[in-house]
C-alpha cells in the first residue's frame, strides 16, 4: 500500500472529475453524486489507513518512505551558486513519514465524516449545484492530500495553491450572492500575497541548496548546519509569509472571517480542520530550516502569540455564530504558531490534530443549529435550543469544553503543552529571547481566558435561556438527520479521547507517556531548553491554565445566563461605547486595508491607463505624428518640381559640405 | 513520408490554398470555410509529422531545405527546424484550425478574404519560424503584416482603421531598421570572409565589432535595430500601446493569432537572433531589458485591472505575460530560457483561449463591457468552467501550464537577479487580482441584466474549438517534460550553456 501513495490523492480527484464532468447532465441524480463523492473519499480514507499501516510495519515509524511518481519539471537549473546538485529536476514524489501520517489520518478521517454530513446539510440544493459542491469537495481532498504527501516544496506548493483554489470556489459556492463572490475572491487574493513569499522561498532554497526535496534538504543541513545558517533566516521568513496567508495570521487573517460565506461543512473542513492548518504543517515540515534561525523562530512565535490574543478579543463581541468560530480558529492557529515558534513542533502539530476534531465538531454543530433555525446565524435570535436539538447541544458542549482547555478533553492537553513549552522557552531563555517568550506566554494565558469566555458566551446565547427567534422560527426547530448527527457524535467522541495521545510529562509526574511527541520525534524534534522548569512549576502552570479557563466560563455564565443575562455586557457597551464599537467592528482593519492598499492601488491602475498609456505614450506618438505631418507640409514647398531650384539646392549643399570639410 | 520537403509543406500549404481560394466565387462560402479548415488541419498534420520525426538530441537544424534564389548576393530559400522553432510551429499550427472553427459562423461577410488572409498569414508566421536565411526571414516577417492589416481593417470593430494603421506603423517602424541591420550584417560577413551570404548559420560566424559607447559600436547599433523590431512586436513596455487597440478592434480569430502567435515572433526573434548574433551587446542591454520587463509585468497587470472592456483586459494581460518571457530570455540561464520558450506556448494557449471565450459572449451580446454581464455562471455553466480553466492557466495555478513557465523563468532567474524576480513575482499576485475580479464581475454576483438570462451555453462547435487548448493546458501543466525535452538541446546550444 505504501507504494501506492499516489492512489490516495488520485481517488478523490477521480470523484471530482466524474461529478464535475457528468454532474451537469440531466438525469444525474443526487444519489449518484453523493455515491461517487462518498466512495471516493471513503476509499481515500481506507487507502490512507492502509498506507500508514504498511509504512509503519515495513519501514518503521522512525523513517520516511518516498514514492517517486514521475519527473514533473525536468530542468537544468544548473546555475546554483555553490549548489549541491548541478542539475535540478523537480519530481512529483510523495512522502510518508510520521508527520504526514498524522496529517493523512485526520484529513481523510475528518474529510470523510464531513462528506457524510454534507449529504444531509446540502440536501435542499438542486442536482447541479449539488454535484458542483461535491466535485469541489472531492477536489479539495485531492489538493489537501497532495499538500500533505508532497515530498518536496514544489509538490507541496501544488497542493497549497490547489486547496486555495477549492477554498475560493467553495466560499463562492453561492456565487449569485455578491458577498459570497467577494469573500471568495478576497480569500484567493490574500492567500496569493502569502504565496508570493512562499514561491520566493522556494527559489531561494533552489539557489542555496540546489534541491527542494525535504529529505535532501534535511540531509544537507544535518551535514553542515553552519554553512546554511545565513540563508536560513530569509528562507524561513519567506516560507512563513506563505504560512501567514494560508493560516490566517496577522496581518493576513482578514480573509478567514469572510470565508464563512461558504456552506458550513466547508467552513468545518477547509476553514477549521484542514486547509488553514497547512501553514503550521509547512513550518513543521521545514523545521530543519526554521530551527537554524532564532530570529525566524521568534517571529513565528510572536506573530502566533499576538494573533492568538488579538483574534480572541474580536471573538468577544461577534453575534454571528460562525464568525465567533472563525475568530476562534484564527486565534487557535495563533497558538499553533506560538508553539512551533517556541520550538515545540510536535506540540504545534498536536494542537492541529486535536483542534481538527473539536473545531470541526463545533462548526458542524453550528451548521446543525443553523439548519434547525432555518438559516439563521445570529445568536441574538437563538436561545434555549438545548432542549430542541439535544444531540447538537451535547456535542457542541463537549467540543466547547475541549476548546476551552478543560480536562480531560482534548484541547486541554494540547493547549497545556503549548503554554508549558512557551513558558519553558521563556524561563530557559531560548536563543536569548527569554523575555519575549515570557511576554508571549502571558498573551497565551490571557487568550485562554478569552477563549473560554467567548465560547461559553456562544453556548449560553445559543442553547440556554429563552428562544428569541419568534414563533414562526420556533415552530420549525428540529434536530438534524442522522447523516449530520453521527459525524457530530464521532467528532465529539474524538474531542474527548484524542488528547490522551499526547499526555504531557508533568501530568503523569515525569513518566513519559507522550506517545504523540515520541511519534513525531524523528521528523520534528522539539527544541529543548537547557533548564526545563521543575515539576512543581509545571503543575502550577497546569492549574493556572485550567483556573483561567474556569474563570472565563464563570464570567460568561454571569453575563449571559440566568435572569440577568445580557445586562452586564450591555452596561459595558454603554459605558465604553468607542471600545465596544471598535471590537464589534473588528478594529476597522478591513476598512484600513481598503483605504491604505486597495484604493491607492486602484488609483494607480487608473492613472497608469489614463495617464501613462493614453497621455504620456500615445500622446507623444500622436504629437510626433502631428509634427511629421507639419514637416511634410513644409517640405512640400521645397519640392517645386523646378529643376533649377534643385540645382541650386545641390550647389548649396555641396558648398556647405566643402566648407565643413575645409574649416 | 519523405521528409526532404516537409518544411516547405508546412510553410506553403496554407498560403497556396489561400491563394487558390481567392480564385473561388464569392458565394462559395462553404467551400472557403472547409478549404481553410482542411488546409490548416493538413498543416497541423505536417507539423505533427515533423514532431514525430524530430530528433531531440540533435541541437542543430533538421529537415533542412536549400534552394538557390539570388546566388550573387548569397540569398537563398533556406528552411530548417530545431527544437525552438518546433514548439512554436506546433503552437501556430494548432491555433489556426481553432481560429477557423471558432469563427465558422461569426465571420459571414467576405468569407473568402478572411480565410485567404488567415492562411497567408499562417504561411508568413510559419515561414518566419522556419527560415534560416536572414533575408527570407525578413520576407516572411513582412508578409505577415499585410494579411493582419486586412484582418483588423476589414473584419474589425468600429475603430478598426485607426487600429490597423497604428499596428502597421508601429511594426514597420521597427522592421525597416531591421532590414538595414540584416544587410549590414551580411556586409560584415562579406568583409570578414569574402563571400556573400544571408544564411543564419553564416551570420553566427560573423563577429560584429563591439566598438565603444553606443553610436560608435556597430554591434550595439545592430542589436538595437533588431531589438527594436522585436520589442515592438513583443511588445515591451513602453512600445505596447498598439496592442490593446489592435486587439480590441480585431475580430476574435485575429486576436487569437495576434496574441497566440504574432507576439511570439518578437520573443522568438530576440532569442534566435539578438542573443547569439550580438552576445556582448546582449550582455550590455540586459539590465535595460530586465527593467523594462518587470515594469511591463507590474504595469500591464495594473492597467489590465483598470479595464472596463473584457477584451482589452485580456490584451493588457498579454503585456504582463510577455514581460515574464522577456525576463526569462534576458536572465539567460538554461532554466529561465527554457521557461521563456515554454511560456510562449503557454501564453498562446491561455490567452488564445481567453480571446476565444470573450468572443463567445461577444457573438451573443455584441458587447464586451464587463458591466453588461454578471451572474453568467447561473446560465452558462459549461462556458463558466471553460473560462475558469483558462483563467487558472493564465494566473499560473500549479498543475496547469502557466505555472511551469513562470516557475522556470523566475526560478531560473532568481540566482542571478533576486530583486528583479521579487518585483516580478508581485505580478503573480496582481495577475490573480485582475483575472479574478473579471471572473467575479462577469460570472458571479446576481444576474441582474435581463438579456443575459437567455444566453445559450457553449455550442458543440465552440466547445470543440476550446477542447484542444484545455487538453494542452493540462498536459503541459502535468508533464511539461514532453515539450521541454524537445527544445533543451537547441536552447543549450543557443545560449552556449
Amino acid at each position: 500500500m505504501k507504494d501506492l501513495l499516489w492512489l490516495i490523492p488520485l481517488l478523490p480527484l477521480l470523484g471530482a472529475a466524474v461529478n464535475g464532468l457528468v454532474g451537469n447532465r440531466r438525469g444525474w441524480s443526487k444519489h449518484a453524486t453523493s455515491g461517487v463523492a462518498l466512495t471516493a473519499s471513503g476509499l481515500a480514507l481506507l487507502a490512507a489507513l492502509g498506507a500508514i499501516a504498511d509504512w509503519a510495519a515495513t519501514v518503521g515509524t522512525h523513517a520516511a518512505h518516498v514514492d517517486r511518481v514521475f519527473t514533473w519539471i525536468p530542468a537544468g537549473f544548473g546555475h546554483t551558486t555553490g549548489g549541491l546538485l548541478a542539475n535540478l529536476s523537480v519530481d512529483f514524489s510523495l512522502r510518508i513519514d510520521a508527520l504526514s501520517a498524522v496529517m493523512l489520518f485526520f484529513v481523510t478521517f475528518v474529510g470523510f465524516l464531513i462528506h457524510i454530513y454534507s449529504v444531509g446539510y446540502m440536501h435542499g440544493e438542486e442536482e447541479r449545484p449539488y454535484a458542483r459542491y461535491f466535485a469541489y469537495l472531492n477536489l479539495f481532498m485531492f489538493a489537501m492530500l497532495t499538500l500533505v504527501l508532497g515530498a518536496n516544496l514544489a509538490v507541496l506548493f501544488v497542493g497549497w495553491e490547489g486547496v486555495g483554489l477549492c477554498s475560493y470556489l467553495l466560499i463562492g459556492f453561492y456565487f449569485e450572492k455578491d458577498w459570497c463572490a467577494a469573500a471568495g475572491k478576497k480569500a484567493f487574493l490574500v492567500n496569493r500575497i502569502g504565496d508570493f513569499g512562499f514561491i520566493l522561498a522556494i527559489f531561494w532554497t533552489v539557489k542555496v541548496f540546489g534541491t527542494v526535496d525535504f529529505g535532501a534538504l534535511e540531509g544537507a543541513i544535518a551535514a553542515d548546519p553552519a554553512r546554511f545558517a545565513a540563508a536560513a533566516t530569509p528562507i524561513a521568513l519567506l516560507l512563513f509569509v506563505g504560512a501567514v496567508g494560508k493560516s490566517a495570521q496577522l496581518p493576513l487573517y482578514v480573509w478567514l472571517p469572510d470565508a464563512m460565506a461558504g456552506p458550513t461543512p466547508v467552513s468545518a473542513l477547509i476553514h477549521a480542520a484542514t486547509m488553514v492548518t497547512a501553514g503550521v504543517y509547512m513550518v513543521v515540515r521545514t523545521n530543519f530550516i526554521f530551527r537554524l534561525s532564532p530570529t525566524a523562530m521568534l517571529v513565528v512565535a510572536a506573530v502566533g502569540g499576538v494573533t492568538a490574543f488579538f483574534a480572541a478579543t474580536i471573538g468577544l463581541a461577534q453575534n454571528d455564530i460562525k464568525k465567533v468560530l472563525a475568530y476562534s480558529t484564527v486565534s487557535q492557529l495563533g497558538y499553533m504558531f506560538l508553539a512551533t515558534g517556541a520550538g515545540a513542533f510536535a506540540g504545534g502539530i498536536f494542537h492541529v490534530f486535536t483542534h481538527a476534531f473539536f473545531k470541526a465538531c463545533l462548526f458542524l454543530g453550528a451548521g446543525s443549529v443553523i439548519h434547525a433555525c432555518s438559516g439563521e446565524q445570529d445568536m441574538r435570535k437563538m436561545g434555549g435550543l438545548a432542549k430542541k436539538i439535544p444531540v447538537t447541544y451535547w456535542t457542541f458542549l463537549v467540543a466547547t469544553l475541549a476548546l476551552s482547555g478543560i480536562p480531560p478533553f482534548a484541547g486541554f492537553f494540547s493547549k497545556d503543552e503549548i503554554l508549558g513549552r512557551v513558558f519553558a522557552a521563556g524561563a530557559g531563555n531560548l536563543n536569548g529571547f527569554g523575555v519575549s517568550y515570557l511576554v508571549l506566554w502571558v498573551l497565551g494565558v490571557a487568550g485562554a481566558f478569552l477563549t473560554a469566555f467567548y465560547m461559553f458566551r456562544a453556548v449560553y446565547m445559543t442553547f440556554h435561556g429563552e428562544f428569541r427567534g419568534g414563533h414562526e422560527a420556533e415552530h420549525h426547530l428540529h434536530e438534524s438527520p442522522p447523516s449530520m448527527i453521527w459525524p457530530l457524535r464521532i467528532l465529539a467522541g474524538g474531542s474527548v479521547v484524542v488528547g490522551l495521545l499526547g499526555v504531557g510529562k508533568a501530568i503523569t509526574f515525569g513518566s513519559d507517556l507522550n506517545w504523540f511527541e515520541g511519534f513525531l520525534h524523528h521528523v520534528a524534534p522539539n527544541v529543548e531548553v537547557e533548564h526545563a522548569p521543575a515539576l512543581g512549576t509545571e503543575w502550577a502552570l497546569i492549574v493556572l491554565s485550567v483556573a483561567v479557563a474556569g474563570a472565563g466560563i464563570a464570567l460568561a455564565r454571569r453575563f449571559y445566563f440566568g435572569p440577568q443575562a445580557f445586562a452586564a455586557p450591555r452596561r459595558i457597551a454603554e459605558r465604553v461605547p468607542s471600545l465596544y464599537a471598535a471590537v464589534a467592528n473588528k478594529y476597522y482593519v478591513d476598512e484600513a486595508y481598503d483605504r491604505t492598499v486597495v484604493r491607492p492601488l486602484g488609483k494607480l491602475a487608473h492613472f497608469s491607463w489614463k495617464g501613462i498609456d493614453a497621455i504620456a505614450i500615445d500622446g507623444t506618438l500622436n504629437a510626433s505624428a502631428f509634427f511629421t505631418e507639419i514637416a511634410g507640409d513644409l517640405l512640400r514647398f521645397l519640392q517645386t518640381g523646378n529643376v533649377r531650384n534643385y540645382a541650386l539646392f545641390v550647389l548649396g549643399g555641396a558648398l556647405a559640405a566643402a566648407a565643413w570639410l575645409l574649416l | 513520408m519523405p521528409t526532404d520537403s516537409l518544411l516547405s509543406a508546412i510553410v506553403l500549404t496554407p498560403g497556396l490554398v489561400g491563394l487558390l481560394l481567392l480564385a473561388t466565387p464569392r458565394q462559395a462560402v462553404r467551400l472557403q470555410r472547409w478549404g481553410g479548415l482542411l488546409a490548416s488541419l493538413a498543416t497541423l498534420a505536417f507539423a505533427a509529422v515533423a514532431w514525430s520525426r524530430f530528433d531531440p538530441a540533435n541541437a542543430g537544424f533538421q529537415f533542412v531545405e536549400f534552394h538557390r534564389w539570388l546566388p550573387s548576393v548569397g540569398i537563398a530559400y533556406r528552411l530548417g527546424l530545431d527544437g525552438i522553432s518546433l514548439v512554436l510551429v506546433l503552437l501556430a499550427a494548432l491555433l489556426q484550425p481553432i481560429v477557423f472553427i471558432s469563427s465558422w459562423r461569426s465571420i459571414h461577410e467576405n468569407v473568402k478574404g478572411y480565410v485567404a488572409s488567415m492562411l497567408i498569414l499562417e504561411t508568413g508566421v510559419l515561414g518566419a519560424f522556419l527560415a534560416t536565411d536572414m533575408f527570407l526571414f525578413y520576407v516572411f516577417w513582412e508578409l505577415m503584416l499585410v494579411p493582419m492589416y486586412f484582418i483588423i481593417g476589414v473584419w474589425g470593430g468600429e475603430r478598426r482603421i485607426y487600429a490597423a494603421v497604428k499596428f502597421v506603423l508601429f511594426t514597420l517602424a521597427g522592421s525597416l531598421l531591421m532590414l538595414v541591420a540584416i544587410i549590414y550584417l551580411s556586409f560584415v560577413f562579406h568583409a570578414q570572409t569574402g563571400t556573400w551570404s544571408f544564411a543564419y548559420e553564416d551570420m553566427l560566424k560573423a563577429s560584429v565589432p563591439m566598438g565603444h559607447g553606443f553610436w560608435h559600436s556597430p554591434q550595439m547599433l545592430l542589436f538595437a535595430a533588431f531589438a527594436l523590431a522585436f520589442a515592438i512586436k513583443v511588445p515591451v513596455f513602453p512600445l505596447h500601446t498598439w496592442l490593446p487597440d489592435a486587439h480590441t478592434e480585431a475580430p476574435t480569430g485575429g486576436s487569437i493569432i495576434l496574441a497566440g502567435v504574432l507576439l511570439k515572433l518578437g520573443t522568438y526573434g530576440l532569442l534566435r537572433f539578438n542573443r547569439p548574433l550580438f552576445p556582448e551587446a546582449w550582455q550590455r542591454a540586459t539590465p535595460l531589458f530586465l527593467t523594462l520587463a518587470v515594469i511591463g509585468i507590474v504595469y500591464g497587470a495594473l492597467v489590465a485591472w483598470a479595464q472596463k472592456d473584457m477584451k482589452k483586459l485580456v490584451a493588457y494581460s498579454s503585456v504582463t505575460h510577455m514581460g515574464f518571457i522577456v525576463l526569462g530570455l534576458f536572465a539567460g540561464t538554461l532554466a529561465s530560457t527554457q521557461g521563456a520558450l515554454l511560456q510562449m506556448v503557454n501564453h498562446g494557449l491561455s490567452t488564445g483561449a481567453l480571446f476565444l471565450l470573450v468572443g463567445v459572449v461577444y457573438d451573443r451580446r455584441h458587447t464586451r463591457l464587463i458591466e453588461d454581464f454578471g451572474g453568467l455562471a447561473a446560465v452558462m455553466p459549461l462556458y463558466t468552467g471553460a473560462f475558469m480553466l483558462a483563467t487558472l492557466s493564465s494566473i499560473g495555478l500549479p498543475g496547469l501550464n502557466g505555472f511551469v513557465g513562470e516557475f522556470l523563468i523566475l526560478g531560473g532567474a532568481f540566482p542571478r537577479h533576486p530583486v528583479i524576480v521579487a518585483v516580478a513575482a508581485t505580478g503573480i499576485v496582481l495577475g490573480a487580482v485582475y483575472m479574478l475580479s473579471l471572473v467575479r464581475r462577469v460570472f458571479w454576483n446576481p444576474l441582474t441584466i435581463e438579456e443575459n438570462r437567455s444566453l445559450a451555453d457553449l455550442t458543440w462547435r465552440e466547445a470543440l474549438a476550446f477542447a484542444p487548448l484545455a487538453f494542452f493546458m493540462v498536459w503541459i501543466g502535468v508533464h511539461p517534460g514532453t515539450f521541454l525535452s524537445l527544445s533543451e538541446a537547441a536552447v543549450r546550444r543557443l545560449i552556449g550553456g
